[in-house]
Order: C-alpha cells, then structure tokens, then sequence
C-alpha cells in the first residue's frame, strides 16, 4: 500500500527526521491560510497523488506571495495529474501540501528496500538526489552506497555514519544524517514498510538535514496489525477496477489488451496471459478468481471484467483441483444466468472431472467456444476477435 | 526415492483442528500419507479424524516421532508456528499459508539460523501448494490423482500452473518423482536453487522442470547452480511476458523491480547457463518428455 507524501512525512518527524515546516490544504483559501501560517517568504504547493515525477508533470509550484500560493492550489486542485507514473489516466488531486522553500546546498539520496537476494534490507544512498534510482544507476552507479542491515540486530550506528561519511556529509552534520537514516530504518522495521524513500534528502543552506520529498508503500500482508498506516490508505488514488476486485477477494490487474480473462492461480493466470500474447492478442487483465474458484468468485469476476469497455473476448481458463469440474462448470453457468456477456466467451476446464464439467456446460445451453488446452484456448480467443473485427 | 517426503515420513499437521486444516489433513491421509497427529494450541488431548491431537509441537514429536509438519495456520500466527516447528526438531515444514508478512517470514529465517547444518529445518513455502511424491505421500493441497509417479523433479512457485504441468506429464505418460511448490512469496523458505540440489542428489530423478516467474533473482540463481554443478538437465518456463514493471502480478513476490527480474530477461540469462526453456506454457509436458527420452 502507498501513502501520500504529507502522510509519510508526517511519519518521518514521529520517528526524529527532519522535514521543513509545512501543511495540508484543500482549497485555495485554505492553501493561503496555510501559508501564512508557516510563515516565510516562499512556498512549494505540492499536489498529494499516489506518484513520482510530480514536478515533470506540473505538480509542483514554487510561489513567491500568498496569492500565488492560492492560485496554485487552484490550479492543482480537482485536476488529474499526469506523470509517467501514472498512466494516461492521471490521478486525481483532492489536496496539496504547502511547504516552506528550502535553500539547497546538497541533494542527497536515500532509499531503503528489501534484498530479495540476501535477505535484508538495503539502504540505497547517493549523492546524486533529485533523480530517480533508476536514472542514478544508470548515469552515476559510482555514486551509489549500499549497506544491507541483519535485521536481527538492526542497523548500529556505525552503519549510518559510515553511509553519511560516504555522501561526503561535513562533519558537524554526520550525527544529524546518521539519525536520519537510523529513523528510516526503524519506520522500515517498526511499521512493515516494503520501501522507503527520501529523494532529496537536503543539506540547507543554513545546516540543516531535511526530507523534501518521501515515499512509503508498506505490506499488504502486515496491515492487519498496522492500524494507523492502513487508515492511511487512499481509494481515491487507486484503480477502480483494482479496488472493486480486491475488495472482493479477487486478484486484478487491469492492462492495455482486449482479451479479458479469468483464470483461477496467479501462475496459471500469467501463463494463460502469455499464450494469449504468443497467439497474437494481448490480455486486458490479470485476473487470479483464487485457487479454489468458487462460483461466488466466478460471478464476480464476470461482472468486473464485462463491465470493462476494452474488453471484446473473454477467456475463462480454470484449472480444477480438490474443487472438481463440474462445480466449477455450475458456478459458470450460474453467473452466465446472472450477467449477460454479448461477446465472444472461450472456455477451458482442466483437472479433476473435466468430462463432467464440459458435459454441464454443453448441455446448459449458453453460447461459448469450447478448448481443451491452454494454447487451443489462447487460439481460439485470438481468432474470436479477429472474426469480430472482419465482421 | 524422492525428496522431501516418501510413504513413511511421519507427518503432523499445525491446524489441524480448523476447517482448512481438517480437509486437507483428510486428503492428504486418503492419498496413504502417514499422517500421525496434529497440533492445536488448547486441544491437547483430544482426538481429531481418528488421530491424537497436542498442544505443542514438541509434545506431538515427542509422542508421535514425527519429523515432518504441513502448516494450515492463519497468516497472522504462521511464522510463530514455523519456529515452533524449527526449534521442536522437525526436519521438514511445509507453510501453506498465504498472506505472511515479509518482515515475519525474515525473522523465521534469522530464527532458524541458530541451528547446525544437521538440525536444521528445511521450510517450503509459505504460499504453495506443498510437496507430493506421487504414490507416496502428499503434503499439500494439490490433487493428488493428477500425478503420475516416475523420475521427473518439478519445483516451481504457482499452485495451478504446476497442476497444469502434472497434468500434461500424465496425459503423455510421464510421471514425477517429487514435485515442490516453493510459493509466490517475495521471501521464502526454500529458493529453486535449495531444491535443484535436492533433485540432483536424488537417485530417482532424471531431469527437472522448473516453473519460475517474474520477480526476483532466484530463478537465475538456480540458473547458476545447475551450470556449475548439476549432471541433469534442467528445463524452465517463466510465467509473466506480459507483466507490466512494477506491478504485483497475484503473488506478493511476482513484481518486477530490477533488471533480470523480467520474464524475457529471465529467459535469456537461464539460456546462458544451458537451462533449456519450454517455449510456452502449453508444451511444458512435451519439453519435458523429449528432453527424459534424450537423458536415457
């Protein structure tokens, strides 16, 4: 799950890092008021979506009076953000974060991520802030400092002042840097973050170690016992069709294709996607209906993926297992009763009592082009569609 | 042989209680695994399908002289129960929970490096469909009537793309030593490459098939090892060429943030280490059949 920039920041000072001084706003008056509540004679209006790259895509407004400050809540507010990150469709900016300016003499880096290889978590850190990792791995990889933390032990302190020492940070600032990336670690550690990211971490002008911008996204998996992160989560930033499926147990990912499927098993259902891909067609989704498929599932997962306009075969591929067949072959023509699909509809059974399974759908009398394997399916989806375009 | 397990390991179930454990644990005995107990923390002493039930996973060792567990306990206390497991002697673990939390599962790693090479614990999972030697034992939750018994090795993270693959071996007549299911979790308790050296080892295996997917190093890992030392040849297919970068892809694990994570990027880097690829996910089966007639 990812939060908002004002959010982590608000999670960064509890946990003894730095941020300059700053609030939220959802309206231009409020933005104003804001403003001079902070005080000083700059502002950064920051529009809060769910993404990097904000200031490429205009997200990002320096102003030099309090009217400016309010025109550019205005601008921002309401308005879909469009960033690279994003996708085409943008995402939707219901606040911004009003900062005072910070003069800027060092722009640092610093990311913490899991090491999948080692098994710890890795702290990331360059000289070369204000650019994305990748552009810094890229352009400057000498530049980047690595240091993996045994999380049985923590991080020591030596492990942060050796990474400060290494940005080349003066010595009178090294303790101040060193508590920065310690206070990383734990909100890492403490909160079951899976990535954690201050790009810039700042040196001022007048000495001081500051978060300009910072990204979390925390675990899934771990915000049962995360109350005050999961309160952070905001719909509003994320796919439609993402939050309707997870929201009823479904595993979706929408994508650019127009062969929609549902497939029970994540690695089924990416094996099933890359069929559809090496017969010529692209898939529109990820659909994983879980293990089991039931038919409650099934029905569901035709009305997400009928309701999406891109969408013009579908491809149902379920590999049946302790959940036979023929049930499975109910709960389809069950949810082929409840909801109207008009479009050409593919269907595959494997596993256990597929004669059954097949026989209840042939015999239920709804209109679908029948495959016996994974390619057949993948096939048959692609020659439906070009047959829709002919026509 | 096999790997793993065979119809004599003596095996417990932690959960065994609860509805998922209870069916499971059911299968797995109708299929002829020796089940020999079960733990449910606050029903010792009870009897559940027939079979003792224990407080502790110590006592249930201690009574049943099991060495082998499967865990069906809820994502929120399942890496508590892996340790319970690690430091009560069981030699081999099978998590199937799905939903643990990476920093848990980290910490059951930590914990479990306390022990000897000797008494150490190996963990499959979690997130997977477990370990079955066909016509031996199940210790999962895979249907077992798929499998064919033979001299194949498959190890791979999905729970249905492996059915997918049993049932394209059987339908062709070839039959599998073990097969493993590793999980689609970012941190797991065995990787491809712990498993390839168990395959390797194992008399009845010929060759294996490894079914990765996008996401982390571990597939090229395995990629290495099977180059550097392994007799037998390995075939692979990777799940995920049209998975978008950056996104989690159903499994916690299946998310592509590097480079090398990709599924073309996997392809190529396992060519390099001679690991022949089954070109799509259809003929798993048949690559699988050419390469075992080819290794006789």
């Amino acid at each position: 799950m990812d939060i908002h920039e004002y959010q982590a920041k608000k999670i960064l000072s509890e946990f003894g890092v730095s941020i300059p001084r700053g609030g939220i706003a959802y309206s231009p008056e409020n933005a104003e008021f804001k403003a001079r509540e902070i005080g000083g004679s700059q502002w950064v209006v920051k529009a809060q979506v769910h993404s990097g790259a904000r200031g490429k895509a205009g997200g990002i407004i320096l102003c030099k009076n309090e009217l400016e400050v309010a025109q550019a809540a205005d601008k921002l507010l309401g308005k879909k953000l469009v960033t690279n990150q994003t996708g085409p469709a943008g995402k939707i900016i219901n606040r911004v974060y009003i900062e005072e300016a910070t003069q800027i003499e060092k722009e640092l880096y610093l990311g913490l991520v899991f090491d999948r290889g080692s098994e710890c978590i890795m702290v990331v850190a360059s000289t070369e802030g204000g650019m994305s990792v990748e552009e810094i791995s890229k352009e400057k990889p000498e530049s980047i400092i690595r240091s993996k933390i045994e999380v049985a032990v923590g991080m020591q302190e030596f492990q942060a002042r050796e990474i400060a020492f290494g940005l080349g940070i003066e010595p009178k600032l090294i303790s101040r840097t060193a508590e920065a990336i310690i206070g990383c670690y734990r909100i890492f550690s403490e909160l079951d973050a899976t990535m954690v990211e201050i790009n810039p971490l700042v040196i001022s002008t007048d000495h001081h170690v500051l978060a300009l911008d910072c990204k979390m996204s925390f675990d899934n998996n771990a915000l049962f016992r995360r109350n005050n992160v999961s309160e952070l989560r905001d719909k509003s930033q994320e796919n439609e069709s993402e939050v309707y499926a997870a929201d009823r147990g479904l595993n979706y990912v929408g994508l650019d294709g127009n062969i929609g499927n549902i497939i029970n098993g994540a690695g089924l259902a990416m094996a099933s996607m890359d069929m559809i891909k090496l017969a010529g067609g692209e898939p529109a989704n990820f659909l994983d209906v879980g293990g089991g498929a039931t038919p409650e599932k099934i029905v569901k997962a035709f009305k997400l993926i009928s309701s999406d306009k891109k969408v013009k075969v579908i491809l149902v591929n379920i590999f049946a297992g302790i959940n036979r067949c023929d049930w499975v072959a109910e709960g389809i023509v069950l949810a082929l009763q409840k909801i109207k699909i008009d479009m050409p509809l593919v269907i595959r059974l494997a596993g256990t009592n597929v004669e059954e399974g097949n026989k209840i759908l042939k015999k239920s009398g709804i209109n679908y082009i029948a495959a016996t394997t994974l390619e057949e399916a993948a096939n048959k989806a692609v020659e439906a569609l070009k047959k829709l375009k002919i026509n | 042989m096999s790997i793993l397990i065979d119809k004599d390991t003596k095996i417990i179930v932690q959960g065994f209680t609860g509805k998922i454990g209870s069916f499971h644990a059911s299968e797995m005995i109708k299929y002829g695994t020796n089940v020999v107990g079960g733990v449910t923390p606050g029903k010792g002493g009870q009897t559940h399908l027939g079979l003792p039930v224990f407080n502790t996973v110590k006592e249930a060792v201690h009574q049943t002289e099991a060495t082998t567990s499967i865990l069906f306990v809820p994502p929120a206390f399942a890496a508590d129960s892996a340790m319970e497991a690690a430091d009560a002697g069981i030699k081999v673990c099978v998590a199937i929970t799905d939903g643990i939390p990476s920093h848990d599962m980290i910490r059951v790693k930590r914990y479990m490096r306390r022990y000897s090479k000797k008494d150490k614990m190996t963990l499959i999972g979690p997130n997977c469909a477990g370990v079955i030697s066909p016509g031996k034992a199940m210790l999962g939750i895979m249907p077992g009537h798929i499998y064919l018994e033979g001299s194949v090795g498959v190890v791979g993270r999905s729970g249905t793309l492996g059915y997918e693959a049993a049932q394209q071996m059987k339908n062709l007549g070839v039959g599998i030593s073990t097969s493993v299911g590793i999980g689609g979790d970012p941190i797991n308790g065995s990787s491809f490459r712990d498993i390839l050296e168990k395959f390797e080892s194992d008399n009845d295996t010929k060759v294996i098939l490894m079914i990765g997917e996008i996401g982390g190093p571990q597939e090229v890992e395995a990629g290495k090892f099977a180059k550097e030392n392994m007799t037998k040849p390995v075939i692979a297919y990777i799940a995920g060429l049209t998975a978008p970068k950056g996104r989690v892809m159903g499994h916690a694990g299946a998310i592509v943030s590097a480079y090398g994570e990709s599924a073309v990027e996997k392809v190529e880097l396992l060519k390099e280490c001679g690991v022949k690829i089954s070109k799509n996910p259809s003929v798993m089966g048949e690559t699988v059949k050419e390469i075992l007639g080819g290794s006789k």
